[in-house]
Order: C-alpha cells, then sequence, then structure tokens
C-alpha cells in the first residue's frame, strides 16, 4: 500500500516537472549553456595554441569543472524552486486535500515526491551532464577521468538541497522556502571557497569555516567531490598547492565517512521534513 | 507459545464470535464522539458528536464559522483534533486504510491542472487501491457532465468544472461514505440539479453522505437528517420530520383573558404581539387540534378574527436555533 503510494507520488511529480514549463525552461537554459561553453572551449583550443599541454589540461580542467558548476546550479535552483511549491503549494491551493483524504500516509506522499523530484533532477543533471563532456571532448579533446562518480555525485548534490527546499517547504511558504534553500546552497559554496583559501594559507580558523559549512549542509563537499572526479589527476601533483585555492578544482577525494555522512543528512532532513508534514493540519 | 496459533485456530469460541461479528449490523460509516480543536485561542471544534448510519443522507448545516469544515477535515484525517474519536466505517480514522471507501469534495477543489481529468481519475483510483476500467472512469466524467472534455488539461477548466471534476473524484473509487463539503458553491441552476440527482441516486444505492451546505433547500430534499453546528458545537440535530414536523399556528385575537391564555399554553408554547399570538403546535397532534382549540377560545369569550396553520421550514428552524442558541447557552 504505501509503495503504491510513494510509486504513484514518483510517477505524477515526474510527469508534473515534464509537463510544466519547467522542462522547456531548463532545456533552453542548458542547451544556451552548452552552446556557450562549446564556443569558448573552441576559443580556448584556437587562441591558447602556444600552452603546454599540462597548461591546457589545467585550463580544459578548471573551464570544465566552472561549466560544470553552472548545470548544477541550474539543476539545483530549478529543483529547489520545484520541491518548495510541490508541497507548501499543493497545500496552499487546496490540491493536497484531496490527494491525502486518500487512504494513503502522509509520509509516502512525502516520500514519494521526494523521490519523483529526485529522479528528475538527476535525470537532468547526468543527461546535461554528459553532453557537456562530449562537448570539452570534441572541442580541445579532453574526457574526465572519471564522469560517473562525477555526475553522481552531482545528481547527490541536486538531492541534498530539494530534500531541504521540501524541509523548508513544510514550514514556511512556497516560494520563500526555494529563496532560503538556494541562498544557504550559496553560503556554503562561498564558506568553501573561502575555507580552501584558509587550507592554502595555512591558517586552522578560516579553513574550519568550510569544513564546518560542509558538513551543515553538504552541497560544497559533494560538489568538490565531483570536481576532483572531472579534473585531470595530474594537475594537482604537477601544479601542487597552487590549484588548491581555485574554487574551481578539488584537491581531495571525497571520503567514503563524508558519502555516508551526506546520505544520513539527507535522511535526517528527510524524516524532519516527514515529522512536519504529519503533524500539519490542511 | 508456538501451540498457540494453532489451539487459537481450532478454537471453536472463536469461530462463533466471528459469526456473531460477522452477523452484527455494519457499524455506522460516520461516529464521531467529544471532537475539539482550538486554532490558538478560537475554538473551532467544541464536543461535536454525531453519527451517519450506513446509506444515510446527513446534512450538516450551520453559519459561517460555525466549524463544519473543521470537522470534516477531522474525520478525513487532514486536521487532528485535540480530543475526541473518529469512527470510519468501522475502523479508527487514524488509520488511513479507514479512508479506502470514502469519496470526498473538498471546500477548496483544485486538481492537478498538468493532467487531464481522465488521469486525475485514473489518479485517484491508483492512491485508493481500486481498480477502475477507463470505461468506468469514462461514464464517472460522464456522470457529472465531462465526458466531452476528457482529454483536456484541467488547467483549463472552469471553477464550476473543477468542482464537477472534484465530484467524480469523490465518487470514483465505489466509495460507500462520500463527504462533499459545499458540492454546489461553484455551479450553475443546472449544475446543482446534476447533484441533488447524483445525491438521490447515491441515496437510492445506499451509500452514505455527509453533505455540508450552505442551501438549505438541497438539504431539506435530499437529507434524512440534519446536524446543526453553530460556534463549534451541535446546536441541534435529528430527522427532517423531528425538526420540521412542528407547526406553527398564527392567530388574530381580541378579548384574551387569563383562561384563554392558558388554554393557548396547553396547545403549545405561543408568543404574543399585541393582538397577534403564534402557536407552536407539537410534532405528533390529531387533526382536531386546531378546530378543538377554536371552539375552546370562542367558549371563554376570545373573538377570533383570523387562523391561519402554517408549516415551518428548514430555513426558519435553523434561524430560530440559532437565535435562541446564540441568547444562552446552547447546552
Amino acid at each position: 500500500m504505501t509503495a503504491r503510494t510513494v510509486l504513484t507520488l514518483a510517477a505524477l511529480t515526474v510527469q508534473e516537472a515534464a509537463r510544466r514549463r519547467v522542462l522547456r525552461a531548463l532545456a533552453v537554459l542548458t542547451i544556451l549553456l552548452l552552446a556557450l561553453s562549446a564556443w569558448g572551449f573552441s576559443r580556448i583550443d584556437a587562441e591558447f595554441g602556444s600552452l603546454t599541454s599540462g597548461e591546457a589540461r589545467l585550463v580544459a580542467s578548471t573551464v570544465l569543472n566552472l561549466v560544470l558548476f553552472g548545470l548544477s546550479l541550474i539543476a539545483t535552483l530549478g529543483t529547489a524552486f520545484l520541491a518548495g511549491p510541490t508541497l507548501a503549494g499543493e497545500i496552499e491551493s487546496g490540491m493536497a486535500l484531496a490527494v491525502l483524504a486518500r487512504p494513503v500516509r502522509r509520509s509516502a506522499v512525502l516520500v514519494g515526491k521526494w523521490l519523483g523530484l529526485v529522479i528528475f533532477g538527476s535525470a537532468f543533471v547526468v543527461l546535461a551532464g554528459l553532453a557537456q563532456c562530449g562537448v570539452v571532448w570534441a572541442t580541445v579533446g579532453y574526457w574526465p577521468p572519471d564522469p560517473v562518480v562525477g555526475l553522481a555525485l552531482l545528481a547527490a548534490q541536486t538531492t541534498v538541497l530539494l530534500t531541504l527546499g521540501l524541509l523548508l517547504s513544510t514550514v514556511i511558504s512556497p516560494m520563500a522556502s526555494g529563496i532560503v534553500a538556494v541562498g544557504l546552497f550559496g553560503a556554503t559554496w562561498i564558506a568553501g571557497v573561502v575555507g580552501s583559501v584558509g587550507a592554502a594559507l595555512d591558517n586552522e580558523g578560516v579553513a574550519r569555516v568550510g569544513t564546518v559549512s560542509r558538513m551543515l549542509l553538504p552541497t560544497d563537499g559533494l560538489w568538490r567531490g565531483a570536481m576532483n572526479a572531472f579534473q585531470d589527476p595530474t594537475l594537482l601533483t604537477r601544479f601542487g598547492a597552487d590549484v588548491a585555492e581555485s574554487p574551481f578544482l578539488s584537491e581531495a577525494q571525497l571520503t567514503l565517512t563524508y558519502l555516508a555522512w551526506a546520505c544520513l543528512w539527507v535522511a535526517l532532513v528527510l524524516g524532519l521534513a516527514g515529522m512536519g508534514f504529519r503533524r500539519r493540519d490542511l | 507459545m508456538t501451540a498457540a496459533p494453532t489451539a487459537r485456530r481450532d478454537d471453536p469460541s472463536l469461530d462463533a464470535a466471528e459469526r456473531l461479528l460477522a452477523e452484527l449490523p455494519p457499524s455506522a460509516a460516520v461516529w464521531c464522539s467529544g471532537l475539539r480543536k482550538r486554532y490558538g485561542r478560537q475554538t473551532a471544534v467544541d464536543g461535536v458528536s454525531f453519527t451517519v448510519g450506513r446509506g444515510e443522507v446527513v446534512g450538516l448545516l450551520g453559519p459561517n464559522g460555525a466549524g463544519k469544515t473543521s470537522v470534516i477535515k477531522i474525520l478525513l484525517g487532514l486536521v487532528r483534533p485535540d480530543a475526541g474519536e473518529v469512527l470510519l466505517l468501522g475502523r479508527p480514522a487514524r488509520e488511513p486504510d479507514a479512508r479506502a471507501r470514502v469519496g470526498y469534495l473538498p471546500e477548496l477543489f483544485r486538481y492537478q491542472p498538468w493532467l487531464t481529468p481522465a488521469e486525475v481519475l485514473g489518479l485517484h483510483a491508483r492512491l485508493a487501491g481500486v481498480a477502475v476500467s477507463a470505461e468506468d472512469r469514462r461514464e464517472s466524467l460522464a456522470a457529472v457532465g465531462l465526458a466531452d472534455r476528457a482529454r483536456d488539461r484541467v488547467g483549463g477548466f472552469s471553477k464550476g468544472m473543477q468542482q464537477r471534476l472534484g465530484l467524480a473524484v469523490a465518487l470514483v473509487a465505489r466509495p460507500e461514505l462520500v463527504i462533499l463539503d459545499e458540492p454546489t458553491s461553484a455551479l450553475d441552476p443546472i449544475g446543482r440539479a446534476d447533484v441533488r440527482d447524483l445525491l438521490l441516486s447515491l441515496k437510492a444505492r445506499g451509500v452514505a453522505v455527509l453533505l455540508n451546505s450552505h442551501l438549505i433547500g438541497e438539504v431539506e430534499r435530499v437529507c434524512d437528517r440534519v446536524v446543526i453546528l453553530d460556534k463549534g458545537r451541535v446546536a441541534a440535530s435529528g430527522s427532517l420530520t423531528e425538526l420540521l414536523g412542528r407547526r406553527e399556528l398564527r392567530l388574530h385575537l381580541d378579548g384574551v383573558g387569563p383562561a384563554a391564555e392558558d388554554r393557548l399554553a396547553a396547545a403549545g408554547e405561543f408568543t404574543r404581539d399585541g393582538s397577534s399570538f403564534t402557536v407552536t403546535l407539537p410534532a405528533e397532534q390529531a387533526a382536531t387540534t386546531v378546530p378543538d382549540l377554536v371552539a375552546d377560545l370562542v367558549r371563554l369569550g376570545v373573538r377570533v378574527h383570523a387562523v391561519a396553520p402554517r408549516r415551518i421550514s428548514l430555513e426558519d428552524r435553523l434561524l430560530d436555533i440559532l437565535r435562541s442558541g446564540s441568547g444562552g447557552d446552547p447546552r
């Protein structure tokens, strides 16, 4: 009974995302970004012909990560703004009343919505990310070492933010929940950059800012793991600490402990959202 | 311990108990007791108890803010009561499965704008765990006058059409209990007549209905019983004959002495406004009550100018109950 509710709601959410204008807006933005990056990468190849192969790889890795950051931003913003209205908006408009009066558990409805959003966000990240890798390969001949891990981590980053969006939407209004989620996402990213600067300068206090923010909201940590999977592994050995402070290159792979924490974080936040939703009067 | 299940299965007393249970009359469609709900300082529902029998059509009446929609939402588990118990079709309403055979049209009706009406019905059938064929779905839509719009997106529907769709949604999973909250609020007169026919057909099929409506005429025509809520409490409840069976007698009299007043009081509660008297006659009255009263009054020296018996409408009764309730404590 519960599994059927979860699957029905997941399918409904994917259908909603596909039929609403979100998908078209996402597609247009993505194609625009892909075209721009294709043009940019071809310029890198043409203008910097004099670069050594190592330098060319550094540039390609950095720019690929930069563009993928743009894509992940589109995905996270898109799903966070989809996650908010999907619950809070349905409660406000009354659409939730008829659904929740059915023999369904509220937690199952919430998990179904969450699963639908995860499927939608992940599918977007994987498709757009693969297309981007293809663009880079075609223009400058660079293929990332671990695209599967990288794309999976980007999908995980999207999942983290949309879960936060769902939690917020059980407490505050739909639009506010999207804005708060995206604001927190941006703040953690900046804190991560500050932290890596601190690490490069051997300032422990500043470095801790990044570490703490990565624990509180795992989007930036997962993003750094993804960057590490997309960039050329020989770069760090060759250029060492010079690149460590770049916001678009990452020194270290993700640890399994951090991945486990990210999973636990998602489960905890989803559980909290479920508790908030169960107690709510409609 | 391990032998217990086997022993239990062979236990003849258990079989007997099961048979006894099966022979019991089916539990009420809705049973609720002592429902209470506060929103901050505002008490929305204050000790509401009532029952809707199987196959019975019950109207929920009351002024705005009386707590009708809150009561309905508590019944359906959409709002958590601060106190009180609810059984739907014999099962505690805390369990989601209690709503498996319940259809609901909310006061605030809105359906997924990106779906077609047929898809909305399919979604609700799946959530209810009922297999509904495409043919049945088409019939459900036809029953509410949406047959030719089955393939359009709900987003383009007018309010009235969405409310019609809401009725189809409430009825799609072959419910044994249907709860309709203001089902005609967005409908034109033809739509209202359609809803009345729909309610009568539900009644004929033995489906229990709890109907919240401001249209008293509608309630009077289809309901077996009414529950009147005021300020979160049950102000009155009963069958329509109980509530409306009483009649009123208006008299225009001269020369009414104490003896004549006693005679009027013996006939029923009366009010006096100058020479106009209004006597409320009891539900069970003999055919001779009025002529006997007039003959006695004449014998007591009263001059009778006019005698007008009148049936009390549900609207009069409702206003009467609400007005008398607002002055004092309805308990």
